[in-house]
């Protein structure tokens, strides 16, 4: 395998076969709190992106000077740090949306996801493979804000991106952007790749059996 | 209002409840929800942390965060990390089946971002060390409620018989849904008494 090659695995496995959202269920705090407009989907998935490749970027260019013993309360700080950036960041450059998210930019600190990557993945590899193993991670968690964002606001307020989709005459769904909403729509969500991957299974297994059959 | 004691501790209890209306500290809540009797340990272990951290927090807020404020976040996670330390080291002395019970899920307490929250949201609600303190036992019992509320629900589902592709997180997740649904009915407790 070549190096690009190998890279772009790693990008990849992020989006869809180690999605996240979908198939690590990590971070779902942020996942459900923030998502119930597609705009705040957005914003979330942007300040996360900026932290996780930050931090994995810090944590690989750090790994041999980083002791074993405190090597989790080092990436916390690290992490801390990019978090306290990208609030500081975000309240000068958009308050009204940094308002909205309120505490939830600040707790980004806490998000599994990207501890998890920097002791699963940005504390055992190079620079480059831990860069585009958490760029790939980041954008398919903002892909599933987003996803479930844009599905909970079309339901519980009938637009997209604050742009009305239905008309006057559309009676929101308001429970969608209520919490049980978030609840309800990620677990159907989660329910809907579940029977994918299942499928892609049975229709994987019926194949090999039919080779072994020929 | 808003000052009273009473509405400190219900708001937090159950009205805000920490995991069903803002969505925090959810890796525990689905990780640790299986059993009922570890659901409930792990719950006072949290409220507990929970209680250390308010008062940690009101003290830095007091003497050091005013000369320093983008500290805030830093600061704070290291004190939730040694109590959590302290905590895990207890247990381990004290209760050796309980600490193998919660495994992985005593130091995740560091990044349950209930207990984080706590600090920050005592910290912008500028709570005196009282009512700082109230509110953590309020959020801490809210979070035990819910936990073992999950737990309990998750037993039965154990049992009953559901379509193989809605098992495990699916269902955990809808459950939760209408736990929060339910919890919706006690936002109008404090207008209806007025």
């Amino acid at each position: 395998m070549t190096g690009a090659q190998s890279h772009y695995e790693e990008f990849s496995k992020g989006i869809w076969r180690e999605n996240p959202i979908f198939v690590q269920v990590l971070g779902m705090c942020p996942m459900l709190a923030v998502t119930n407009s597609a705009i705040n989907g957005v914003a979330m998935g942007a300040a996360t992106t900026f932290v996780l490749v930050g931090s994995s970027l810090l944590v690989s260019l750090l790994k041999d000077f980083i002791p074993k013993q405190v090597r989790i309360s080092t990436y916390i700080i690290i992490i801390a740090t990019f978090v306290t950036v990208a609030d500081f960041s975000l309240k000068a450059m958009a308050p009204a949306l940094h308002k909205e998210l309120g505490a939830f930019i600040s707790l980004i600190v806490v998000n599994c996801i990207i501890l998890g990557r920097q002791e699963a993945f940005a504390s055992k590899n190079t620079v480059r493979m831990a860069v585009a193993d958490a760029v790939g991670m980041a954008v398919g968690f903002t892909i599933a804000l987003v996803l479930l964002g844009s599905l909970r606001e079309i339901l519980g307020s009938g637009s997209l991106f604050g742009v009305s989709l239905f008309g006057p005459h559309f009676e929101p769904w308001v429970i969608m952007i209520l919490p049980p909403g978030g609840f309800i729509m990620l677990g159907l969500m989660l329910l809907v790749f579940a029977s994918i991957r299942e499928q892609r299974e049975k229709l994987g297994e019926r194949l090999a059996a039919e080779e072994g059959a020929a | 209002m808003n000052d009273n004691l009473l509405y400190i501790f219900v708001s937090a209890l159950v009205i805000n409840n920490f995991v069903l209306s803002y969505f925090l500290g959810l890796c525990p809540f689905f990780g640790v929800s299986g059993r009922l009797a570890t659901a409930f340990r792990l719950g006072l272990a949290t409220t507990f942390v929970m209680i250390i951290t308010s008062l940690c927090a009101s003290f830095l807020n007091a003497f050091v965060l005013p000369y320093a404020p983008y500290l805030r976040l830093i600061s704070f996670i290291v004190v939730i990390a040694s109590t959590v330390q302290f905590v895990e080291m207890v247990i381990k002395k004290t209760s050796p089946a309980l600490f193998r019970a919660l495994g992985i899920f005593l130091p995740l307490i560091t990044t349950n971002c209930a207990i984080l929250a706590l600090a920050l949201f005592q910290t912008s609600r500028e709570y005196s060390l009282l009512q700082g303190v109230v509110f953590a036992f309020g959020a801490g019992g809210g979070f035990t409620l819910a936990l073992v509320l999950m737990a309990g629900l998750r037993e039965e589902a154990e049992l009953s018989s559901v379509p193989a592709v809605m098992r495990g997180t699916a269902l955990t997740m809808i459950l939760a849904g209408l736990l929060s649904l339910a919890f919706m009915g006690f936002a109008g407790l404090f207008s209806a008494v007025e």
